[in-house]
């Protein structure tokens, strides 16, 4: 039963860290003004990219390397449409998903069915060995932790630093932070560069770490579960966190349940995480002052500065 | 030097433009990417955007193929017009063929004239009901209609998957997944023997047509351009905006909800899990391309149904696989963002000499 | 007092294509000074200070600043200089707090020894702020401290103002009034831009005068009327405006709003308790009152455009109006001109032809049959353009390539032309020239002396004082007892305007 419990717990950390990571990107993508609807997009290219790497050079650290790297330029197309053309943040950011549907799909033809060696748990010496403990503290993966490290320091970016303040003031005012003197586009285009980034690392996670292998719409939605995860979490990076581990939670939950033969078609197991974002996002967004509190007052709008 | 200012008057030029020079351009950008994968791009380009013209047989594909986005692109246009962006037509579209096709599964050996009607009605109704979902949430919780309706695709696709390899499954099918082949009385009459171009086609190609009166000359047309460019001035025109919601996305599903069942009844005449090549995510680029206006739509749907022909015809003669297809699409409409622009702005040659 | 020169324009001059804004001007400001910038609107004030403050660069002329020619490029660089600014806008973060908005202008800075520094100026200036509130809680007045503060902070010699009363209840501009007079004793100088002669009249020690991007004359505001400064500024006599004849009280009513109570659908919006007001036909009811206190909301309510109140009725025409939406009232004989243009009376990339639709439509029977009859539109629209002489290349020109003026002739007149028999119009020409502002009042007489009725929501008491029979004071979502003009004065109206302003328990104390 404890193995159970642990095996449990350990898979719902991996099912958590590509939404962590996405979630976080796409967060301070938000806080800044600007919704990046190509997070799904973005997390293929990344998936793709990083596990093309890996199987070339027979390196997935390098992998990962080139799926955060792959992320921020697929952000950047957007980054150049919206921020400098002016165009409509929606539609391109669905623009960029279809885009990067389409472009691991081609790029990913040669890579089905191969596969490369994973990203392996760490092993502290004597701390990984202790019973129970051991395993649930330091046993995972190097990314589980990385993506808790980039949440915190995020979190402390955001409330305690001077750039976290302008950042949170671009996205509650552009025309103000522009009136004061700030670089509100330069800000954005690194808003939008780091949700690249995140999301490529997360994509690069799935197909490095999670189920080290390609296949086509291999993020299953989950790019998309990311960006209700940013308005489940109130824009607030704690918050995501609690969102992506509950996220993990319902992954297992579907897993365990079909294993256990319960009798529920699988189909409809599978359809738990989507019908799950729904109930979320409904339950957060009925408090439509919280809503209006807390979302970035310019988000979603298109800034140019007044001559 | 130039300077980009606000147009003043709406320019039809530019509106009209935009969407050629997008193709143009994706042309060249896709004879780059063709080289790079060792193709002539000239001959691969011929194959993609030419050939499905030249022959009976491709413009009856093409014609089958752009019935589907054409239906399920007038429905986005409208909502995307009002700003209301219903981007599960996806998952409408399968609940339409469910719907529809789901009434030829339990009457399989029907002879009856009244299951072909009924089943586009029932499927219209289907992808109307699947599309009423992100509607009650939106006007009811004001939940973003964005991430619901696309949650939805993925229950959807489940659910489809889940009805044609069980409960539904056809008993002397070998095992594969689908369901038993619809009667013939259900099946869309054809347009020309040897062809697979059938009723559907037609119904298509009135759609938009009727789409551009009600847009052009009904007071709802006007609405919901109002809508989409400023909520509170539609608000003092009288419109209710949960009206407008709920209007939206149930044209929206419908239309992509009969597109469902059309091609499961017309092209297909079964149900089973690969029913849609991605029709509800295309449309909404063919949408976009042709400006949310029908007319526009029309040509738009025709343009990316050549492409997919292209990229079938392009994978046999040529060995493009046909992801490429998908990766154009994207490709197109970044373009298209890019040139909209010009419709919003314009170059002018600015006169100043001091500038701060 | 050494009058040293502190800043000094010769010859400044700046175009844009179409307009000179600023032609061959000469400003002298001395230290301790409070100088009052005239002219109407479009008169080149906000070109001017843009310039002094680096937002702009001048075409033409010197600036001197502490009697060495400067160029300043750039607001930080004239703010390193000395001159802060407050604009008409303020650039405030809602979601933030005091503090964080006031470090978000300034160089980077230990927070707690910001802290300590604004916590110092606050109290030696009188300007109560508690730094850990978020913007969205706080009123006007406090916003515009918070605006001051940032200036003070860094030490400026040279202060500007641009329209800061028209956001303020009148015990907040004699609190204004008093850290001005402060700064001034410590000698700084004021340039203090404003419309509202009797303020500039009681604070400024000097004026200088702005007509058509000219300066035309300076003077002395004591020794001025407002009436002597209304005419510098416009450079004619003023004719005596014509009192409109006093309304017979049996004319008919047409709106009857009784007891009416509502909830704000606003973010920080004002609720609506017990309203009651009545307005006969051939008569004007002026609404004064500072923004912010429930007139959004009461136009809301009479348009049709709120959701149900929570209590009380109204009638239009006799007609019980409470649930008709706005098509609705308007088929009573009712039109609406809400207060913003842009968004709301009209569509910014929509035709003129299509914005006259937008309201035209049941009035003036656009539709037949379901269908829209777009050559009477246009025709419509043609009317409107003409008769109100609203500047454009066309109907067919979209409504943001239109001036704010013009915009706003059109708007009213496209909802005039109706031939309504009840108006309510909101702000009517805010922003708007003086030309266009006298053509609307003028349409606005001659549709009351046609025996339409009109209620006029205003935050300019000028224009409410020109234009009214009768004036009521909202104020945090209440209105006064309506009483005739000639009963009521300026004084009596900020006395009501201010009657409910709770006064926070830190004090505005004044340090006199």
């Amino acid at each position: 039963m404890a193995e159970l419990i642990i095996a449990s717990v350990m898979t719902m950390m991996t099912a958590a860290t590509p939404l962590m990571f996405a979630a976080t990107g796409e967060l301070i993508c938000e806080r800044s003004g600007v919704l990046n609807l190509g997070v799904e997009g973005m997390m293929l290219i990344g998936a793709v990219f990083g596990f093309a790497t890996a199987a070339a050079t027979g390196s997935a650290p390098l992998g990962l390397l080139i799926a955060g790297t792959s992320g921020i330029l697929a952000s950047l197309i957007f980054a150049v449409l919206t921020l400098s053309l002016l165009s409509n943040q929606v539609a391109t950011g669905l623009a960029l998903t279809i885009f990067g549907t389409g472009l691991s799909a081609l790029v990913g033809l040669a890579y089905v069915g191969e596969t490369i060696d994973r990203i392996a748990a760490i092993h502290l010496p004597v701390l990984s060995d202790l019973p129970v403990v051991g395993q649930l503290l330091f046993g995972h993966d190097p990314l589980v932790y990385l993506g808790f490290i980039v949440l915190v320091c995020v979190a402390w970016f955001l409330n305690r630093s001077r750039w976290g303040m302008i950042l949170r003031a671009v996205g509650d005012s552009d025309v103000s932070a522009h009136a004061i003197g700030y670089p509100v586009v330069l800000i954005r285009y690194a808003a939008v560069a780091f949700g690249g980034l995140m999301a490529g690392l997360g994509g690069g996670y799935l197909s490095l770490v999670y189920t080290p292998l390609w296949a086509e719409h291999m993020t299953a939605g989950r790019g998309w579960i990311a960006l209700a995860l940013v308005v489940f979490a109130s824009w607030r990076p704690g918050r995501v966190l609690f969102g992506a581990i509950l996220f993990g939670g319902i992954t297992i939950l579907q897993l365990n349940a079909q294993a256990a033969g319960l009798g529920i078609p699988a189909s409809f197991m599978s359809m738990l995480p989507y019908i799950a974002t729904i109930v979320v996002l409904v339950l957060i967004s009925r408090d439509v002052v919280r809503i209006r509190l807390n979302a970035p007052a310019c988000l979603g709008r298109p800034f140019r500065a007044e001559r | 030097m130039l300077r980009l200012e606000p147009r003043s008057t709406r320019s039809f030029a530019a509106a009209w433009l935009s969407p050629v020079m997008a193709l143009v351009l994706t042309a060249i950008t896709g004879g780059v990417i063709f080289l790079t994968m060792g193709k002539d791009p000239t001959t691969a380009l011929y194959i993609y955007f030419v050939e499905p013209l030249t022959t009976t047989s491709g413009l009856s594909e093409v014609a089958v193929k752009a019935g589907p986005l054409i239906l399920i692109g007038i429905g986005l246009s409208f909502g995307f017009r009002a700003g209301i962006w219903n981007i599960g037509a996806e998952g409408q579209y399968i609940a339409g063929a469910i719907a529809g096709g789901g009434l030829a599964v339990y009457f399989y050996d029907s002879e009856s004239t009244l299951l072909l009607p009924a089943m586009l009605v029932l499927g219209t109704l289907g992808g109307m009901a699947w599309a009423a979902v992100p509607a009650l949430l939106k006007t009811r919780f004001n939940a973003n209609e964005i991430l619901v309706s696309l949650m939805l695709v993925y229950v959807a696709e489940l659910l489809l998957v889940h009805l044609v390899q069980g409960p539904w499954r056809n008993p002397q099918g070998w095992g594969f997944p689908g369901t038993r082949m619809f009667p013939d009385v259900a099946a869309l009459p054809l347009l020309f023997s040897g062809k697979r171009a059938h009723l559907g086609t037609l119904i298509t190609l009135a759609v938009p047509f009727i789409a551009w009166f009600i847009l052009a000359r009904t007071r709802f047309g006007f609405t919901v351009r109002v809508f989409g460019s400023a909520p509170l001035a539609a608000r003092h025109a009288g419109v209710h905006s949960h009206r407008m919601i709920w209007q939206s996305l149930l044209i929206g599903g419908g239309l992509a909800g009969l597109a469902g069942v059309i091609e499961a009844t017309g092209t297909i005449g079964q149900l089973m899990p690969d029913i849609s090549p991605g029709y509800g995510f295309t449309a909404i680029i063919v949408a976009f391309l042709g400006r949310l206006h029908p007319v526009g739509v029309l040509l738009a749907g025709v343009a990316i149904a050549v492409t997919y022909i292209g990229g079938e015809g392009a994978q046999i003669s040529a060995g493009l696989p046909k992801a490429v297809t998908g990766l154009f699409q994207g490709i197109i409409l970044f373009y298209l963002l890019a040139f909209d622009l010009f419709t919003r702005y314009r170059f002018v040659v600015s006169t100043r000499i001091a500038e701060h | 007092m050494t009058e040293q020169g502190l800043l000094s324009l010769t010859g400044v001059g700046k175009s844009f294509p179409g307009c000179i804004a600023n032609d061959n001007i000469d400003l002298d400001v001395a230290a301790g000074e409070i100088h009052a910038l005239l002219g109407e609107n479009g008169a080149g004030k906000s070109t001017l200070v843009k310039i002094i403050y680096g937002v702009l660069r001048p075409d033409q002329g010197n600036i001197r600043w502490k009697g060495k020619v400067t160029r300043i490029e750039n607001p930080a660089q004239a703010r390193s200089l000395g001159i802060g600014m407050v604009f008409q806008h303020f650039s405030l973060f809602e979601a933030m707090t005091t503090l964080e908005n006031i470090a978000l202008a300034l160089p980077p800075e230990d927070p707690e020894a910001l802290r300590a520094r604004l916590e110092e100026t606050t109290s030696a200036y009188g300007l109560a702020l508690q730094p850990d509130r978020h913007v969205y809680d706080l009123s006007m007045g406090e916003r515009q401290r918070i605006e001051i503060v940032r200036c003070l902070l860094q030490n400026p010699q040279l202060l500007i103002l641009d329209e800061p009363t028209s956001v303020l209840t009148p015990q907040e501009t004699d609190i204004l009034f008093e850290t001005l007079r402060m700064l001034a004793q410590e000698g700084r100088a004021i340039l203090y831009i404003s419309h509202k002669l009797e303020e500039v009249r009681a604070l400024c020690d000097r004026a200088t005068i702005l007509r058509g991007g000219r300066r035309v004359d300076d003077c002395l505001p004591a020794k001025e009327t407002a009436r002597s400064l209304a005419e510098k500024m416009i450079g004619k006599k003023i004719q005596q405006v014509s009192r409109l004849s006093p309304i017979d009280s049996s004319s008919s009513i047409h709106l009857a709003v009784s007891n009416l109570s509502a909830h704000s659908e606003l973010a920080h919006g004002v609720d609506l308790t017990d309203i009651s007001l009545e307005v006969r036909a051939g008569e004007v009811l002026g609404i004064a009152g500072i923004a912010g206190n429930g007139q959004v909301e009461l136009m809301d309510a009479l348009s049709g455009e709120a959701g149900s109140p929570l209590a009380g009725s109204i009638s239009i025409l006799g007609t019980n109006a409470i649930g008709l939406n706005p098509t609705a009232r308007r088929s009573l004989g009712a039109v609406f001109v809400p207060e913003e243009r842009i968004g709301h009376a009209a569509v910014a990339d929509m035709t003129l032809v299509d914005n006259s639709y937008l309201t035209g439509n049941v009035r003036m029977n656009f539709s037949r049959r379901g269908l829209i009859d777009w050559p009477a539109v246009t025709r419509y629209a043609e009317n409107v353009v003409q008769d109100f002489d609203v500047r454009t290349t066309g109907v067919d020109a979209l409504a943001s390539s239109l001036s704010g003026g013009n915009l706003q002739k059109f708007i009213v007149g496209r909802e005039i032309l109706q031939e309504p028999s009840l108006l309510v119009v909101s702000q009517p020409t805010w922003g708007v020239d003086a030309g266009a502002a006298a053509a609307i009042h003028e349409e606005i007489q001659r549709l009351v002396s046609a025996g339409a009725a009109v209620l006029m929501i205003s935050q300019d008491l000028d224009e409410v004082f020109l234009l009214s029979h009768r004036i009521s004071v909202i104020s945090q979502g209440t209105l006064s007892a309506a009483l005739p003009v000639d009963q009521i004065t300026p004084e009596d109206i900020g006395l009501l305007m201010g009657i409910r302003h709770e006064v926070q328990p830190e004090a505005d104390h004044v340090t006199a």
